[in-house]
């Protein structure tokens, strides 16, 4: 286990991202990302070591996750040694004398950082030893006080506009923040308080779940309502207390929420691996651009009459790709699709079509929509346009799931021979999911072209589908509520962690692999893939 | 005039050519068994019939519909019902959901419930387990409850192909009697089996197949006695 747990480390200090990490400090001055990511690794594996030795007696396994991280740090600081020895960079450029200096924790003497290092791996060694034996609600309430530093210190940017809306707020935040990361006090005082709240909830949820069940069942719906319309009512003001980049981050959740949506329809709800959604998107954004642009075309209607034709057109797009691929399958079935959506960006890429699609340039000059006076311009104001189609498209998506079309879907899934022997009609019911799933991606596709005011053919490449139907399944496969837990987690996060851009896809893939190991069904799961995965 | 009318099929898959000249008909209230050796073409005369094979000619007529041309959705909601080979059940719905899913073409909710009871009286073990999550119930329970799930759309003849396959003696035992008990309520099945002795015990009429063409068909009673049959399909010397 050491020798993995150190493995990773080298690994993640080689690639960079340490280092790059290392720029944002978590607590100011005292441990910043990088080492924060490198020890919360390091306390993974060393858990997992506890956890694994854990027939053998406490002392043995005490000894075992202390030698894990002897040789965790041990294999760091040989990568110090070896680095100060040879130049390493010619392989892996980011073997650069910062991350040493990081790594050593910044001390004058080689020898002292080593030995500081080595030290640091023993009681991390130690200290996850004593969590790993603490009684389970302490090491719960330990291990939220962690992960909320961590969250909360990486959602300084977010917080910060809300600091500044009231006076005694931006006290506050002063205090608790420093320019980059949390306070000493700061960290302190959050961390007593998280404690304090989760200890708490741990003591007392049971007690109030049961009290308000208690209720008179009408109190209880009023409850439910009032819950509903107090989140709507965050969800209407959102964008004002927010500013304009972290509206910009929400609408782009928002447009993943809706593309994640419509997919669902498709792979979540007919299980039908479709690779090229991105070409639906495409075609709305494209129909959006052609009828409102002045710059294509003969025609200069309004987004609102644009609208529907675009979601019109995406809808028979669908249709039409279903009908060859009706018979496919699984792996066949996402090859073709994938294929689908190479043709279409290569089509509005092309030179043939440019008088017509725009080429390379693409199609500028989009009007944005406006309803009764008001325009949705900046990402504030579109932010509404999105927040409406995610109610419109989770909403039919929603009485689809639980119509009949719905269950012809699942049994679709299920197994589509018996499907068929139950009387399901599998060329319309597979035809009516690529559609209904292109015809929300279209919509999409036409509050993208507004938004940006322009479409390139370079914004509908295959990545795109893949990060849909990455969102969906670490939301969730079939889930509704899965779909914007993930949008928010593997779209929104990265648009706030601006360090980790470059390493999106890296993370992304440890990510699922991570959902694939440790919670198959998803973060938010249908109720019915849960019991597929722990009782079947 | 025959509940079920199989008239000369020829059914081919690509060049090979699977069924030849195939003939059977299965009057109201009978049970009629087809026994053959592995690939003589039992399965593929069972999904002819369903609709999920088309055959080059001949023509599949039920109470003197003809079904030939309709799709297989089409041929369920005339009434023929088949119970695929291997069970097939939808593993991870309860027992209660694969059911409604049997009465997908019946938009009848009372009806619907009504089936549900009577699928339940004649598998009480079903009732026992109506909310588990189908996919951990025993071989025989599943065999039970995708024959229930075929129930559920009130058919007018079942098609039952291989309901003993992969089941444990005792519970071949089981599932014969369940088919009895649908005889016996007066459904017109149409039972495809390898367990020959088994299915001419419960079938008054059958066929035998080999290589795709009918070579004897008799009573189920003379067809046990007969000489052939016995050796080849039944294991005597």
């Amino acid at each position: 286990m050491g020798l993995i747990g150190g493995v990773s480390l080298v690994i993640l200090a080689l690639v960079g991202i340490v280092e790059a990490f290392n720029e944002r400090q978590i607590i100011a001055d005292v441990i910043s990302m990088g080492h924060t990511l490198l020890l919360l690794t390091a306390v993974f594996v060393a858990y997992l070591t506890a956890a694994r030795s854990r027939d053998l007696g406490a002392g043995r396994s005490l000894g075992n996750v202390l030698l894990a991280g002897l040789i965790m740090t041990g294999m760091l600081a040989a990568l110090v040694l070896i680095g100060q020895a040879l130049n390493l960079r010619q392989v892996f450029i980011n073997a650069s004398p910062t991350l040493y200096q990081m790594l050593i924790f910044h001390q004058e003497s080689l020898g002292v950082g080593i030995l500081l290092l080595l030290g640091s791996g023993l009681l991390m060694g130690f200290l996850t030893s004593l969590l790993h034996s603490a009684p389970v609600p302490l090491r719960r309430v330990l291990i939220i006080v962690l992960i909320s530093l961590v969250i909360g210190a990486l959602l300084q940017d977010l917080l910060q506009p809300i600091f500044g809306l009231w006076d005694p707020l931006t006290t506050i935040g002063e205090w608790v923040f420093e320019t980059s990361g949390l306070s000493v006090h700061g960290a302190i005082t959050l961390a007593v308080l998280v404690a304090a709240f989760a200890a708490l909830w741990d003591r007392y949820s049971q007690t109030v779940r049961t009290q308000i069940r208690s209720l008179p069942s009408e109190r209880q719906r009023n409850l439910k309502w009032g819950s509903i319309i107090v989140g709507l009512l965050v969800l209407l003001v959102l964008p004002n207390l927010l500013g304009i980049f972290l509206s910009e981050v929400l609408t782009i959740i928002g447009l993943y929420v809706l593309l994640g949506l419509g997919l669902n329809i498709v792979v979540g709800f007919a299980g039908l691996l479709d690779l090229g959604y991105v070409a639906f998107f495409a075609i709305g954004s494209y129909t959006v651009a052609i009828l409102t642009s002045p710059e294509i075309g003969s025609y200069q209607i309004g987004f609102w009459q644009a609208l529907p034709v675009a979601i019109v057109f995406g809808t028979l797009a669908g249709a039409l790709l279903g009908i060859p691929v009706l018979k496919m399958r699984g792996d066949y079935l996402a090859i073709t699709t994938l294929g689908f959506g190479e043709i279409i960006r290569i089509l509005v890429l092309s030179d043939v079509l440019r008088p017509w699609l725009g080429g390379a340039q693409g199609i500028a000059r989009i009007p944005k929509a406006s309803l009764f006076g008001f325009e949705f311009s900046g990402p504030q104001e579109i932010y509404y346009l999105l927040i409406a189609g995610c109610f419109l498209v989770g909403f039919v998506s929603w009485r689809l799931r639980d119509s009949r079309l719905g269950r012809a879907w699942m049994a679709m899934r299920e197994d589509e021979d018996v499907a068929q022997a139950m009387g399901i009609n599998l060329v319309s019911t597979k035809l009516l999911a690529f559609a209904t799933g292109a015809g929300f991606s279209a919509l999409s596709g036409a509050i993208f072209a507004t938004k940006l005011g322009s479409v390139y053919p370079h914004s509908f490449n295959v990545m795109i589908s893949i990060n849909i139907l990455c969102l969906i399944i670490v939301g969730g496969m079939g889930s509704m509520p899965g779909v914007i837990v993930g949008a928010i987690a593997l779209v929104g996060m990265p648009e706030l962690l601006r360090e980790f851009a470059e390493y999106r896809l890296l993370i992304y893939g440890a990510a699922l692999v991570a959902m694939m190991l440790l919670r198959p069904e998803g973060l938010w799961p249908e109720a019915m893939r849960k019991r597929e995965l722990h009782e079947g | 005039m025959p509940m079920l009318e199989v008239e000369n099929i020829n059914t081919y898959y690509g060049q090979i050519h699977a069924l030849r000249d195939v003939s059977i008909t299965v009057d109201q209230g009978e049970i009629v068994t087809i026994i053959g050796a592995n690939g003589a073409g039992k399965s593929t005369m069972l999904k002819t019939t369903s609709g999920l094979l088309k055959p080059r000619s001949g023509c599949i007529r039920l109470e003197g519909e003809d079904l030939t041309m309709l799709r297989p959705h089409q041929v369920v909601t005339r009434g023929v019902i088949q119970v695929p080979e291997g069970r097939r059940i939808f593993g991870q719905l309860t027992v209660t959901e694969n059911l409604d899913m049997g009465a997908f073409t019946c938009p009848d909710k009372q009806k619907n419930r009504d089936n549900i009871e009577r699928v339940f009286q004649m598998f009480p073990r079903l009732k026992e387990r109506s909310k588990q999550v189908a996919g951990t119930l025993s071989g025989g329970e599943q065999q039970m409850l995708a024959m229930g799930r075929a129930l559920m759309s009130n058919p007018k003849v079942l098609l039952l192909d291989e309901p003993s396959m992969g089941l444990a003696p005792v519970l071949v035992d089981g599932i014969f009697d369940t088919i009895r008990k649908l005889h016996a309520a007066g459904t017109t099945i149409l039972l495809v089996e390898q367990n020959a002795r088994m299915a001419l015990q419960v079938a008054s009429r059958g066929y035998v197949l080999q290589s795709g063409a009918i070579i004897f068909s008799d009573s189920a009673a003379s067809l046990a006695d007969n000489e052939m049959v016995r050796k080849a399909y039944l294991g005597e010397h």
